[in-house]
């Protein structure tokens, strides 16, 4: 404001001006505060690390790696191990990263290559996303009042049928493995929708048309040239899914059914981390908040791989788009 | 989209000063925690204890008897609730004491989910027991047969349903089954979470409700929880085959034989997990209040009496229709004279 007027020859000839002081001082701030949240964030990743970390340390001291190898759990006799956790909740998410991606990578295309009219992509787009806002138990609840009754006569038909195979050897009582995977698949498919949605329209428009224009009809231009392309963006979607799958907590610690057993069966009960973490740490002991506390860090240490090499191949995908 | 967060962030922060700023009026407030299992019936006392006192209001909340009790030895609660009462290294990490009150008493049942809905089915003490130690897995098994002459019990699997947390509950069910059973004592053994027998028919539920959620969608399924969330869920519970021999369906009658027939001790602190009477149901507790003997505020402490004596006379006559067990009336007359400690 201070800045008088110049008249219009003037102005033309000083079109531009140095920064005023004002300017300085907000541009500093500014940079000292977005500088100060991206440390915060770290800082508080450390802080996390280092609070289960320090609390865990005791477990880590007493139970060893032999705490990821055993699998009896049971606090009266001070026993702790987490291997059929660890099992259940690398069985239960790849099983709904199977599902769950089959059908978020399908629902990309579908919303992404003109299927549909814009208006209809984008109502569609919104209920896919709005899965996303459903919350965690109302998905538990689901589960159980919809999913198991539905799929108990298919579990208990398969297993009449095809009991021999390992992965159909029991019946489905109530809670277990299957419904757990197809309630979990739904909760992963609004993020892996969405990235690979992401990833299907980065790809250069004039590469589609250069296939049309060699003759290819649609599906070979979906299928040959359009997945190939995006494919390590949709495979980045589909890591972050995964790492999603991982780490849910309520709707499985209502569906798992919480066993410490190790079966390949889809029906059987299982367990997971995040439900042994969330139903026993209200009421635990210090014994036991300390081997919970190196369960933590097990997960932590899971999901973490994970979200790194989702993220690195998110990063390759758009570096070679842009090359 | 971050305006619109941001101003959800700032909305959110001034209710919460709105919120603060109003407890700092002149009245009591009394927060509590712990047990879930009593949780239905202590809300409905504090409700209307509240609605009675003007100026006091009283927040209980149901996290569990273990998180309870670390609360208020950590004190950020003037009253907590376990099922479990307190050892003696918990009472001991209060300095000034602790008083603990039992305040009513419960029932554990064994619910069940059969075609047909059976009312009333009868289990021997020997079955239950091998029921939840995965070993008699058939309901058409011969001992319940001969148990439940006339009864038409299908061939199906039964599913044992757990409790998936640590909880007062599993405590005294498996504290009663390490009563009655050998093989389970060496077994699983006793605990507010114990190593259940591996099994595919064996699932766990988070919390009662879970529990009878799990039971009521899984048919040929069987599980113990509390018996006033089973009577809300409407759930069909067995009979059991009580030290005496005699089968006894879970209630008001049968609770008040089992809690009867014990004497608490000066500390009032007691369990029942075998009753000897011949009218008593078998799977019944005490579930206590803990109070400090130095609180440090009079008023809090004379609200927290003023609490109890209502609890007692007023709050008793509720228990039997919410579906617990009234304190005998000895009991009442020790728990009063012990509630002049709470300081």
């Amino acid at each position: 404001m201070s800045v008088a007027r110049l008249p219009i020859a003037a102005e033309h000839e000083r079109v531009s001006q140095p920064p005023s002081g004002w300017e300085y001082f907000t541009d500093r701030v500014f940079r000292a505060l977005t500088r100060a949240g991206a440390w915060l964030v770290l800082i508080l990743l450390g802080l996390i690390l280092w609070e289960i970390g320090g609390k865990g340390s005791l477990g880590i001291r007493d139970y060893g790696l032999g705490f990821l190898t055993s699998t009896t759990w049971d606090v009266g006799r001070g026993q702790f191990g987490i291997l059929p956790h660890i099992w259940g909740t690398l069985y239960s998410s790849l099983l709904a990263l199977a599902i769950g991606g089959f059908f978020g990578v399908t629902m990309a295309i579908f919303l992404t290559q003109d299927f549909l009219p814009p208006q209809l992509a984008v109502l569609f787009r919104t209920v896919v996303e709005l899965l996303a806002a459903i919350p965690s138990v109302v998905y538990g609840l689901w589960g159980l009042f919809v999913v198991v009754p539905a799929l108990r006569p298919v579990a208990g038909w398969l297993f009449d049928k095809l009991g021999f195979i390992p992965i159909f050897g029991s019946t489905l009582s109530g809670p277990g493995l299957a419904p757990s995977a197809l309630v979990l698949a739904i909760m992963i498919l609004p993020t892996v929708a969405a990235i690979s949605q992401d990833a299907l329209r980065l790809v250069p428009y004039r590469v589609k048309e250069a296939a049309y224009g060699m003759g290819t009809t649609r599906w070979e231009a979906i299928l040959k040239v359009l997945l190939p392309t995006a494919a390590t963006g949709i495979f980045g979607a589909l890591v972050l899914g995964f790492g999603r799958a991982l780490g849910e907590t309520m709707a499985l610690a209502m569906l798992i059914g919480n066993s410490n057993q190790i079966s390949l069966s889809l029906f059987s009960p299982a367990n997971t981390l995040a439900a042994l973490l969330a139903l026993n740490f209200p009421e635990a002991g210090k014994r036991e908040v300390e081997v919970l506390m190196y369960a933590a860090l097990v997960l932590l240490a899971i999901t973490l791989v994970v979200n790194v090499a989702g993220e690195a191949i998110m990063a390759l995908s758009s570096r070679r788009t842009k090359a | 989209m971050n305006r619109l967060m941001i101003a959800c962030l700032l909305v959110g922060l001034s209710l919460g000063s709105i919120g603060s700023s109003a407890t700092a009026q002149d009245s009591v407030r009394l927060t509590g925690s712990g047990a879930t299992f009593p949780f239905p019936l202590y809300s409905a006392w504090f409700k209307s204890f509240s609605a009675k006192h003007k100026g006091v209001t009283v927040d209980y909340q149901g996290k569990g008897s273990g998180a309870g009790i670390r609360d208020f030895v950590n004190r950020t609660v003037d009253f907590a609730a376990s099922d479990a009462a307190m050892t003696d290294e918990e009472i001991s990490k209060v300095p000034g004491g602790v008083q603990l009150l039992p305040m009513t008493g419960g029932e554990i049942v064994l619910a069940y989910n059969l075609p047909g809905n059976p009312k009333g089915l009868k289990l021997p003490r020997d079955v239950y027991s091998q029921i939840f130690l995965g070993k008699i897995t058939k309901w058409s098994d011969a001992k319940l047969k001969a148990a439940n002459p006339g009864v038409n019990l299908p061939d199906t699997d039964i599913t044992v349903v757990r409790r998936a947390d640590s909880s007062g509950t599993t405590f005294v069910f498996t504290n009663h089954l390490a009563a009655i059973s050998d093989e389970w004592k060496k077994g699983p053994g006793v605990g507010t979470t114990v190593n259940w027998p591996k099994s595919d028919k064996i699932v766990a539920s988070p919390k009662n409700d879970g529990v009878s959620a799990t039971i009521k969608q899984t048919p040929g399924a069987i599980g113990y929880l509390e018996f006033a969330f089973a009577k809300f869920a409407k759930l069909e519970m067995a009979e059991l085959q009580n030290k005496a021999g005699h089968y006894v369906a879970p209630g008001t009658d049968g609770g008040a034989a089992a809690l009867a027939s014990v004497t608490l001790p000066a500390d009032l602190r007691a369990w029942v997990p075998d009753p000897d009477s011949a009218k008593a149901y078998p799977i019944a507790t005490y579930t206590w209040m803990m109070f400090y003997k130095e609180s440090k505020d009079p008023k809090k402490a004379a609200a927290l009496r003023q609490l109890v004596e209502y609890c007692l006379d007023e709050g008793q006559k509720m228990s039997t229709q919410m579906g617990y067990i009234p304190l005998p009336a000895n009991v009442v007359a020790a728990v009063k004279k012990a509630s002049a400690s709470i300081q």
